[in-house]
């Protein structure tokens, strides 16, 4: 039997869930025992060769390049997991959110301390190859289906590894109390 | 002697003076039943609904209804934990709950509840409202992202002449809880130490201090809110 | 200046801190607004927190702390205002004006805002403009009267068309509204002689004959929830205190109705004898009409129906010559909240405070206003119990059914020929009723207000009583030209959004939740598993405190119930999910703000 494929993907997040991810310390070897991982930044293939299992989502939705990855992962993966706060409720980008993007981005080239006086063009980054901002940071399943959720920031590692051997084993899935946490 | 009345809870045969509350009648008997608004020794106001019991087959809330002779209460049951877990997840989405950046984490009463009813994400819209942060008073920061309306500032910060510190601004889904700019200016080291411990949540803040307690250590770290119940 | 309105404000209801409301409507009416300088005077003078103050003044809707300008106009935005030209209306206003709704004009003159049902049904689209009422808007009509606003007319001479019939056009109302009566039962009819029974019955029976006979009579509360009255007067009557209290609640405030506004209107003395039988009955010596602010212009003819009253001794010192009988009555005033209507709700607000229902128990006939024993009674029902006393307790139950006795006036509107009141007995079916008030070609009727059901054909023949379709009294016709989900529904929700108090979650909270889930739908982006959700998500409002959160989902929940195709027909075919997220909408706002072109 083949192994089930892995794709990750981390999209307005900090990288820390995938940094979790890798903080199963030895037990990473037993999942590369356990699962092909395809596209993923942990393996540099940037696109899909071929249809997954599970998809990993960090991260929520602050850009049309992140709706674009997440589109593709819902796609191309059979299952697909939010996992950490960020995915699951915008996370700190979403800060964000209560203020109109307009100001934000005006905050940001215009008006902010570190700006001022020195965007003598008085330009906003607005190049068509710069993706476009999202009105406020979307949860992923506020765009897609999302079939799970691990909450935390980061998630355990613990969390991390009993939803994905849970996934491959197709049993039930462990939940001690100290495991599910939003800090 | 007082009299004793019998009711059920979820079918079990408990006992408790006339006249006791359902949720302190609960207590008394070891089970659990989850509080927000509530605080003790303040009167109870059943506001935020998260107590509710199915009384003789009536929906009602426990720190509010007195136990009555042959009452049957429903308390763990699916039907009620649903409604429990639907609460809160309306709390999380109607405000702006960002645990991670948050100095209460740890030792938050909604999140100690979100831990205890397995919310992994709230079945609901997130809302995102835009909220303002009140930082003109000297001892208390009030955070509105992370309100919850409980009104447990409101009922127990008093000044010397009973004026209410807090209050309630607007109504619906818009409403807040306000500090007084005169009050909230005078409050004295005890009054703002109180006002910090009867929130629920992080949202009245002492000023210049904050994670105080590393993690491991917060109050709802490695048990469940609730744990001095057996049931 | 405006400190000593202010001062002489507070001086006129003695510093009295449970008179807030009336300090503050007096302020707003002179100044129309509250100012800081008027918050902070009235929070030293009454030993309140300034915050305290605000928590009364930001929770009703005609109280602000902004100037609403000199001509302050509150457009009704209901469900009949709008089928009846209301958005038209709307938008010459805002044309005319020279600002949005909302908002007041750069000079101060005029301030525009919308408001919920004011109680003008049959005679839409209504707008209040400095507490007076304009019925039957028009476009022409707005120009006329924004003209008027800024040759500085007084609000009062604005009036072209004549006056209101009977009373409306006496010289303490002078006022356009029309009653519109359309049928008269043996509550509003003419052949009484209001005083009778306070001057020959009433010294001849103790309280407790008075409560056996209106126990006898079988009626129960016509608010709405339908308490029998008997009872409660038999409660309070037991109950302990030193002072006892019968509060009328005059608040109607469900959209669609306007019947206690008639009554008000044309049988204020038989609505005053009501209330002094009911003291009488609980050993009450107050007693206070809870009247909703919208019905401000029936002030001056009310206090001069009391003062009259007090002439012939029909309230005062030993009423109707019983020794001891003392009770007098007098007018609080709401401010525009929709569940002051909550008989504790509305306690609170009498008491000075925000409108937000207390937990129960106890119950206001043990512990009401002030905590003191107190019944809350309808405008219709202390009407009724006249009629009772007079013609017996058995004779009024021997009309309507045997279980719901004696008769039932109905505010009946939308697409009908004779909108307007009619008094009926219980146990008429909805295909009567509609023939009655000349409906055909019927899609749909919202019985009982925002908060009954949404009804449609498969159901008239259900019949009007309590163990059946119970109602406060509210009709809303609707043919079939008519939009439910968009133009009704919608608009309730926003109704129930806008008007609950905040205190209890799922209440405040879930009823916007609702409101966004239709809105998907209507968008075209609804799954079936978004009526799923609808209906799961109904059974949490029943958690909440008081009858406004029971039921503010109901619009969406009765509408699913006996509508489903209208939601089925929005649907997205074939898909099982969708979150209605929209990519060109969600960059719209940036890509503006980056003069980009946005590229998919």
């Amino acid at each position: 039997m083949s192994k089930p494929v892995l794709a990750t993907a981390t999209l307005a997040g900090c990288f820390g869930c995938h940094m979790s991810l890798l903080d199963i310390d030895e037990k990473i070897l037993d999942l590369i025992e356990l699962v092909e991982f395809n596209k993923s930044p942990l393996t540099d293939i940037k696109n899909f060769t071929k249809k997954c299992d599970i998809g990993l989502i960090e991260g929520g939705c602050c850009n049309s390049e992140n709706v674009h990855v997440l589109k593709d992962f819902r796609k191309n993966c059979n299952i697909l997991v939010s996992f950490g706060e960020c995915a699951i409720m915008g996370g700190l980008p979403a800060f964000r959110n209560p203020i109109p993007i307009k100001e934000c981005l005006e905050e940001a080239y215009l008006n902010g301390p570190s700006v001022k006086g020195n965007n003598k063009s008085g330009i906003i980054p607005n190049d068509e190859e710069i993706p476009m901002m999202l009105d406020k940071v979307y949860p992923c399943h506020e765009i897609v289906k999302i079939d799970y959720f691990l909450p935390g920031c980061p998630p355990s590692a613990e969390l991390i590894w009993n939803a994905l051997t849970a996934l491959i084993t197709g049993n039930e899935m462990e939940l001690p109390y100290e495991v599910i946490k939003f800090d | 002697m007082a009299d004793i009345i019998n009711f059920t809870i979820d079918g079990k045969e408990c006992v408790a003076e006339k006249g006791t509350l359902i949720l302190q009648a609960v207590q008394e008997n070891d089970i659990y039943i989850p509080t927000l608004c509530n605080y003790k020794g303040v009167k109870p106001q059943g506001s935020c609904r998260i107590c509710t019991v199915r009384a003789n087959d009536r929906l009602t809330t426990a720190c509010t209804t007195p136990v009555g002779d042959g009452m049957e209460i429903e308390n763990d049951t699916s039907e009620i934990n649903d409604f429990r877990k639907s609460v809160i997840e309306l709390l999380f989405v109607e405000g702006n709950h960002f645990c991670p950046a948050c100095e209460m984490s740890g030792e938050c009463e909604l999140q100690a509840l979100a831990y205890r009813f397995q919310m992994m994400v709230p079945r609901f819209t997130y809302q995102f409202p835009k909220r303002e942060i009140d930082a003109r008073h000297p001892k208390i920061l009030k955070d509105q992202n992370r309100c919850i309306r409980c009104k447990r500032c409101i009922r127990t910060i008093k000044d010397e002449k009973g004026r209410s510190v807090f209050a309630f601004f607007g109504r619906g889904k818009n409403i807040e809880v306000n500090v007084d700019p005169v009050l909230g200016s005078k409050l004295t080291d005890k009054l703002a130490a109180k006002a910090v411990e009867v929130c629920p949540v992080g949202s009245i803040l002492p000023r210049e201090k904050g994670f105080r307690t590393p993690i491991g250590q917060r109050k709802f770290d490695h048990e469940p809110i609730g744990s001095e119940y057996k049931h | 200046m405006g400190n000593n309105k202010v001062q002489s404000a507070i001086r006129k209801y003695n510093q009295d801190k449970t008179r807030l409301m009336d300090i503050l409507i007096e302020i707003q009416k002179d100044e129309n607004h509250i100012s800081d300088e008027a918050a902070r005077i009235i929070s030293e003078k009454l030993e309140l927190s300034i915050v305290d103050v605000e928590q009364t003044i930001s929770f009703y809707h005609f109280l602000s702390r902004e100037s609403q300008g000199k001509y302050t106009i509150y457009l009704n935005n209901s469900v009949v205002s709008n089928m009846m030209g209301g958005k038209i209306v709307a938008e010459t206003f805002e044309n005319e004006v020279g600002c949005k709704f909302g908002k007041v004009t750069d000079d101060g003159l005029i301030g525009l805002f919308d408001t919920a049902c004011i109680g003008m049904s049959d005679q839409e689209p209504a707008a209040l403009i400095n507490g007076n009422v304009f019925i039957h808007l028009t476009p022409f009509r707005v120009k006329e009267i924004v003209r008027d606003m800024r040759a500085g007319k007084d609000v009062k001479k604005m009036h072209t068309s004549y006056l209101g019939g009977s009373q409306n056009k006496s010289e303490y109302l002078n006022s356009v509204v029309r009653n519109n009566i359309m049928r008269m039962g043996p509550v509003l009819s003419d052949d009484y002689n209001p005083g009778t029974i306070i001057m020959k019955n009433l010294p001849q029976l103790t309280p407790e004959q008075v409560i056996e006979e209106v126990k006898s009579s079988n009626i129960r509360g016509r608010g709405g929830a339908g308490f029998p009255t008997g009872l409660k007067w038999e409660f309070c009557r037991k109950a302990k205190g030193d002072k006892k209290y019968i509060i009328c609640n005059a608040d109607e405030g469900e959209p669609g109705t306007f019947k206690d506004r008639v009554i008000l209107t044309e049988k204020p003395k038989l609505l005053i004898e009501g209330m002094v039988i009911a003291g009488y009955s609980i050993g009450a010596t107050e007693g206070i009409l809870y009247l909703r602010f919208e019905y401000k212009y029936l002030e001056h003819y009310l206090e001069n129906v009391l003062k009259e009253a007090r002439e012939k001794n029909l309230l005062g010192k030993d009423i109707g010559g019983i020794k001891g009988f003392h009770f007098d009555i007098r007018i609080q005033f709401g401010a525009g909240a929709y569940i002051c209507g909550e008989e504790s709700a509305l306690i609170e607000s009498v008491e000075g405070k925000r409108g937000e229902p207390r937990d129960r128990p106890p119950f206001p006939v043990e512990k009401g206003y002030n905590d003191c024993p107190t019944v809350v009674n309808n405008v219709e029902t202390l009407c009724s119990t006249v009629k009772i006393m007079l013609n017996g307790g058995e004779w009024y139950s021997s009309l309507g059914t045997p279980e719901s006795t004696g008769t039932k006036v109905l505010s009946i509107s939308g697409d009908c020929r004779y909108p307007g009141i009619y008094e009926v007995e219980w146990g008429l079916t909805i295909t009567d009723i509609l023939d009655m008030v000349g409906s055909t070609d019927v899609q749909a009727i919202q019985v009982g207000g925002p908060s009954g059901s949404l009804i449609g054909p498969e159901e008239f023949e259900r019949k009007l009583c309590y163990s059946d379709l119970v109602t406060g009294g509210s009709f809303i016709i609707f043919n079939y030209n008519r939009d439910l989900l968009k133009n009704v529904v919608l608009n309730f929700t926003d109704f129930f959004i806008e008007e609950s108090c905040g205190s209890c979650v799922p209440c405040r909270s879930m009823t916007p939740l609702f409101k966004q889930k239709l809105e998907k739908i209507l968008s075209g982006n609804g799954v079936a598993s978004d009526l799923e959700d609808l209906k799961n998500w109904g059974k949490l409002m029943k958690i909440n405190r008081c009858g406004l959160g029971h039921t503010a989902a109901n619009p969406i929940l009765t509408s699913l119930k006996n509508f489903k195709y209208l939601y089925e027909e929005k649907l997205e075919r074939g898909k099982e999910y969708e979150t209605g997220f929209n990519l060109e909408q969600a960059v719209s706002e940036s890509c503006e703000a980056t003069t980009r072109v946005p590229e998919f």
